[in-house]
């Protein structure tokens, strides 16, 4: 198993790279077009604000090359957000995958902070992503996240979180899957989640 | 529903855990990350590893140790202690650390504190207080009188300086760190529940989650912190260490208590 994990302007990269080795597979963290093309899976990971990193992919071509990609692919955090058409994050146009806009969170009582940061409950789970889950409805899975924008309910939705809103915590399209939270900071159930993208029919 | 957080704390010298633990199945029970491990196998939300080590040699271990720590932890870890510079910061986030805590440096230059927000992004920027209520009239809860004269303190609680607790925390917020740490030094190992009243006045004025830390010393205190205090974490190590207050049977009391936790 092949895993290229896309090299760019974001942080957090290396929490990835710790996290599929924990699986026991070594990735390869690279910007080279062409190993991202043949990898047999793509994580496009990150931390970061949505401006700066994709004209970073732009001016790499990495734009191209992710929006092109036939193989499962995860985006993850700023990842996600940057497989949408738009964010509000500095008013960004991004790569389109997903036919969504990137909204800010609006909190209307104090005690919702902005970024939200913490453990937060993943349901209405529906994918292969979430494999091997419990009932959700019962006992919903606790995942780590950290992030100030949000993607609103839509028609890839494949998990809905609560925060200040229901808003989409998990998108599917096609190749494409994604994670507004941090599998690779989610203890078991994060490494669950990453074991189900790697080992999910091709 | 964002869960409350309860965070082990654990102080690191020259690679070793320092304060002592009872755990009997751990094959060594000085070592950070099978500690770390432990904690986070028993519902951790997050680890501190603190470095108390003062030397240079001391602080090159604890780098290598946060690289090791960050290849085998599956949950968000903050590094603290001896960061003073930038280039501490970028040391310990390129080894994997989620977060870093700073303390004294960012009393000595607040200008600090905008520095890491504006480089690394705020997420990152933990900055831990130590204040002391230097008045002696206490409510009839024990708690230190919120309105009284909380001092900050530097150098691990030995140097008073001339801030004062909630405009110093106020003015965190605003040069753009992501959370507050506060260490009520009247309550730190005491173990009689958390600085409350002081901390409730953080968590309503304060725009930032903040971490309880100092005085736990049974589970109704951390129920206390969250329901009356209103923080949003709950920090602590020697109840952890020594086993007196297993993060499993903490968490299930907590959710029976109705505070929202994740099991």
């Amino acid at each position: 198993m092949n895993v290229a994990i896309v090299k760019y302007n974001a942080g957090n990269i290396g929490s990835v790279e710790n996290a599929v080795r924990r699986l026991g597979i070594e990735p390869v963290v690279t910007d080279d077009v062409e190993r991202i093309r043949r990898a047999d899976r793509v994580i496009f990971p990150g931390q970061g604000e949505a401006h700066s990193t994709m004209a970073y992919l732009k001016a790499h071509g990495l734009d191209e090359v992710i929006v092109n990609l036939k193989q499962p692919v995860l985006g993850i955090c700023i990842g996600m957000q940057l497989l949408c058409r738009h964010s509000e994050e500095q008013d960004t146009d991004c790569l389109g995958v997903f036919d969504v806009d990137v909204k800010r969170f609006q909190p209307q009582r104090h005690e919702d902070k902005v970024p939200q940061m913490g453990w937060n409950t993943i349901e209405q789970t529906k994918s292969d992503l979430f494999k091997g889950f419990g009932s959700s409805a019962e006992k919903p899975e606790f995942v780590y996240f950290i992030h100030s924008f949000y993607v609103p309910l839509c028609d890839w939705t494949i998990a809905t979180t609560n925060y200040t809103l229901p808003y989409s915590s998990a998108l599917h399209k096609d190749n494409f899957y994604a994670t507004q939270f941090h599998p690779e900071k989610s203890g078991r159930v994060g490494e669950r989640i990453l074991k189900n993208f790697i080992e999910m029919r091709g | 529903m964002l869960a409350k957080r309860i965070i082990p704390c654990l102080d690191i010298k020259d690679g070793q855990t320092v304060k002592g633990t009872n755990f009997v199945n751990l094959r060594q029970a000085g070592d950070p990350i099978e500690l770390g491990k432990l904690y986070s196998e028993q519902g951790a939300d997050e680890l501190v590893y603190l470095d108390i080590t003062a030397s240079h040699e001391g602080r090159k271990t604890f780098t290598e140790l946060v690289k090791r720590i960050a290849q085998e932890i599956n949950i968000p870890f903050t590094v603290g202690g001896g960061i003073n510079e930038l280039a501490d910061v970028d040391r310990l986030l390129n080894a994997g650390a989620d977060k870093v805590s700073i303390n004294s440096a960012a009393l000595r230059r607040p200008e600090l504190i905008d520095e890491i927000a504006k480089n690394f992004g705020s997420q990152v920027c933990v900055v831990a207080i130590d204040a002391k209520c230097e008045d002696d009239a206490v409510h009839e809860n024990g708690d230190p009188r919120i309105d009284g004269d909380w001092r900050c303190y530097v150098n691990g609680g030995r140097v008073p300086t001339e801030y004062k607790l909630f405009d110093w925390a106020k003015e965190v917020n605003e040069r753009g760190a992501g959370e507050i740490l506060f260490t009520s030094m009247n309550h730190d190992g005491v173990k009689n529940g958390f600085a409350d009243a002081a901390l409730r006045k953080l968590a309503d004025t304060l725009t930032i989650p903040v971490i309880a830390s100092g005085g736990a010393g049974k589970k109704e205190h951390f129920r206390d912190t969250f329901i009356n205090g209103h923080s949003d974490a709950a920090l602590a190590a020697s109840v952890f260490h020594f086993g007196e207050i297993p993060i499993p049977e903490l968490k299930q009391y907590l959710r029976s208590e109705g505070v929202n936790v994740r099991i």
